[in-house]
This record gives structure tokens, sequence and C-alpha cells, in this order.
């Protein structure tokens, strides 16, 4: 067991880093950005047919509650240890959250606004497009928000497969009793989820210049 | 699917439940682990979050504390954990206590938080104004009220600590990844599986029992402010 901080070892090691913060950021935003993809539409479905909501929540849900390292795990039967196997679980963990706030964003509108819009003669679509979708935009953004901190997260564990990004560092570390490669692969994806946090958090505020704070989520 | 059938078939045999590797043991490893961290959790999260709620004091520190503990990935807590705790005795208990109870205590301390902060300030008036102190106020006002949202942040609690308490068979602790890891080690994908099926049912046993605590504690109208996403 060498010092905990051993600056020789990360000196060395420099482009290595590098490599897998961005296989870290690649693999967190290909799976929210797939989870976008799916989300939106259902989301959309969901809150204009509300019979649908409870059971695409309770699906969801189930995915959601899944651990992560037990679903990596469990789709090596059908889908091999490879990287479509890793992006299926993460996709599924985002979408819970993403549809969640869709249905969210599109329910908050307020039904004069709806009203003034039929008023002035616009077709569902252009209602939809034109004024619940952007109002809905500030709960939407903050489901991407909350989907992309949990994927930077998630990815760490995915490193067991051989696609965890920075995740790589902490399960080399472990397996060799080596502390720099833990706390390097511990310490820069939580600075990764940090920064994406304070990053998405300034464009939620910037989408709605009128609201204070409104920084805290409870978890139901 | 053959070999997830195998894995069912490995579980349901009575031959596997008993002795050191058997699943009765690891699964009351696996519940001691998590029962152990969200217990303390709760005994340091709960008052804290009852006082900043209740008095409005340290707002700022409990947002905070919300805000990190959600931007910080569980595994990246068990591996900053880590380093520190390889002095301790017991090796591979202690660093997953830690990083669990760290983990435990951000969800368990929002939701105490905004759950008595939620409770109208017309029933508070009317609790101050029949002459209640202010612990009474907490805790048959406040509490009650603010029940099933704490019990809503426990449960995330739990299910999360279910989850990452199997990473803690790389410290050599015990539990449902004993399996997963062991399996991963030697190539053996229903022992894998084995822990996979296990785990996931645990945490949705988990979440199922705490859901049912939730709708227990909701008071009789169902007053508590329902948790927002944004």
């Amino acid at each position: 067991m060498g010092s905990p901080f051993d600056v020789a070892w990360i000196a060395a090691h420099l482009s290595d880093i590098l490599g897998k913060l961005i296989e870290h950021i690649e693999l967190t935003l290909l799976a929210v950005g797939i989870g976008f993809v799916i989300a939106f539409p259902v989301g959309i479905y969901c809150f204009r047919h509300r019979k649908v909501y409870p059971p695409v929540t309770w699906v969801t849900g189930i995915l959601y509650t899944i651990p992560s390292l037990a679903f990596f795990v469990l789709l090596i039967p059908a889908l091999g240890i490879s990287i479509v196997n890793v992006e299926v679980a993460l996709v599924s963990y985002t979408l819970l959250i993403l549809i969640r706030n869709v249905v969210a964003g599109l329910e908050g509108v307020s039904e004069d606004t709806k009203d003034a819009a039929k008023g002035m003669g616009l077709t569902r679509g252009q209602i939809l497009w034109k004024v619940e979708v952007p109002l809905a935009l500030p709960v939407i953004v903050a489901g991407i928000r909350i989907a992309l901190v949990t994927t930077i997260g998630l990815v760490t564990v995915s490193a067991l497969l051989g696609y965890g990004g920075l995740g790589f560092f902490i399960l080399d570390g472990f397996g060799n009793y080596f502390a720099t490669p833990v706390l390097v692969g511990s310490v820069l994806s939580a600075l990764l989820a940090v920064v994406a946090d304070w990053g998405m958090l300034a464009l939620e505020r910037w989408l709605t210049p009128w609201r204070g704070g409104g920084r805290l989520q409870v978890s139901t | 699917m053959q070999p997830f059938a195998r894995a069912v078939a490995w579980i349901l045999s009575p031959a596997h439940w008993w002795g050191p590797d058997g699943v009765l043991t690891h699964t009351a490893e696996h519940v001691e682990i998590t029962a152990l961290s969200v217990a303390v959790a709760l005994a340091i999260a709960l008052p804290a979050g009852l006082y900043v709620g209740h008095t409005r004091r340290g707002e700022k520190a409990a947002v905070w504390t919300a805000n990190l503990g959600r931007a910080l990935p569980a595994f990246g807590i068990l591996g900053i954990v880590f380093p520190f705790t390889l002095s301790l005795p017991g090796f591979g208990f202690y660093p997953t206590l830690i990083a669990m109870v760290l983990l435990a205590i951000p969800p368990i301390l929002t939701n105490t938080y905004v759950g008595v902060r939620s409770v109208e300030a017309d029933t508070v008036e009317a609790a101050r104004g029949m002459g209640m102190s202010e612990v009474q106020l907490l805790r048959r006002i406040e509490l009650p009220l603010a029940a099933p949202v704490i019990v809503a942040g426990i449960r995330t609690s739990a299910v999360a600590v279910v989850a990452t308490a199997t990473l803690a068979a790389v410290f050599g602790w015990g539990g449902y990844g004993r399996y997963i890891f062991d399996g991963f080690y030697q190539n053996d994908t229903v022992k894998i599986l084995v822990g996979a099926i296990l785990v996931a049912a645990l945490a949705v046993v988990t979440e199922l029992v705490l859901a049912v605590a939730e709708h227990l504690v909701r008071p009789a109208r169902g007053a508590a402010a329902a948790g927002a996403t944004a």
C-alpha cells in the first residue's frame, strides 16, 4: 500500500485519466440522450392519455429500483458484456426521472394560458409545441439535470463490465489495494457530477429568470 | 436465458441456503448492513432535519448537504472513504458502514427538513394559539404531518443502500455482492446472476415494504405536501 496520494502515479497516468474522463462523459451523454428521445414522446403521450401514466411509472419505477450492478449483470445472458448492455441499463435508469418531469412540466401549464391559446385559434398541435412544451421546459431541464447526475454516478459502476469511464480507476485501485487511483476516480467522477449539476442549474435559472431558487428535490 | 433459469433453481435449492456462503448468511449480512446504516443515518439526519425545519436555522447547510449528496456517486463515496478506513479494525465492514451512512443521510435530511417546513403556517399558528410549547408543536403537529415525506426519504435511502452495499463485497465484506464478485473472479455466470437476482429482489421488497409504511403514517386526509420534482 503506497501513500494515499501518489503524485508521481497521477503524473504518469495523465493521458489515461483524460481518456477515461472523456469515455465517462460519452457514456453519460449517450445514455441521457437516448433516454430523452424515448422519454419525451412517452411523457407527452402519458400526459394526453392519463390512463397510461400509472402503469408507465410503475414499470419504469421497478427498473429504477433494480440496483445498477445487478442490472448490468442480469443483462449479460441476453446482451453479453458489451457497450449495448451498459447503455440499456443506463438508459433504463433515466426513463423514470425524465418521463416524470416531462409529465409534471406539462401538467404545470395553467389552464388559463391554454384557454387563451385556444381562443387565439391555435390547434392542439400548436398549443403543444408553442405553449405547453416551452412553458414545461424548466421542469424538463430539471429532469435532464437529475438524469445526468444520476447517470454519471452509475457509469462508475459499469466499470465492472469494462465500460466504466473513471470507475475503471476505482475498481483498479480496489483490486491492487492502492488508494491513489481510487481517489482519482472517485473525486473526478464526483467533480464531474457537481459540474454537470451546476451547469444544468444555471441553464434552468436562465430559462426561468422569474423563479428564485427552488433547488431542493424531495424524493417520493 | 438458460443461465437465468439455472440461477433461479440454484437459489431455490435448500442445499444452498445454509453455511458461510449460503443464501441466508448473505441475506442476513446484507440486511444487517442496510438496517444499521439507515439507523445511524436516521439518528443523525432526523434530529438535524427537524431542527432546521422547525427553527429555519442552517437552511443553507441543509441545502448544500442535500445537493452534494445527490451529486456524489455512491461508488465514489465508497472510494473516497476507503483509503481513510484502511487502518480501522474489521476490514471491509467499516468502510462500507461509513460510506453507506453518508449515502443515506441526504435523502432523509432533505425530506425531513422539507416535510416540516411544508406544514402550513396556519396550522402551526393554530397550535401555538392553543398553547402548545415548541416541543409539543414539533412532536404532535409537525412530525406527524411530515411523517409520510420523512418515510419517503427513508425509503429512498434504504433502497440506495441495498443497491450500493453490493459493491462493498470489493472490500471483503459479505452480502449479496459476494456472489457477484466471486462469480466474476471465478467466471461463473450462474453465481453472478444469483447475486444479481437476490439483490434486485431485496431492493424491490425494501421499496414495497417502505411504500406500505409511508401509506400507514399518512394522516387521515393526506395533508402532507406531495413531493415536487423541480
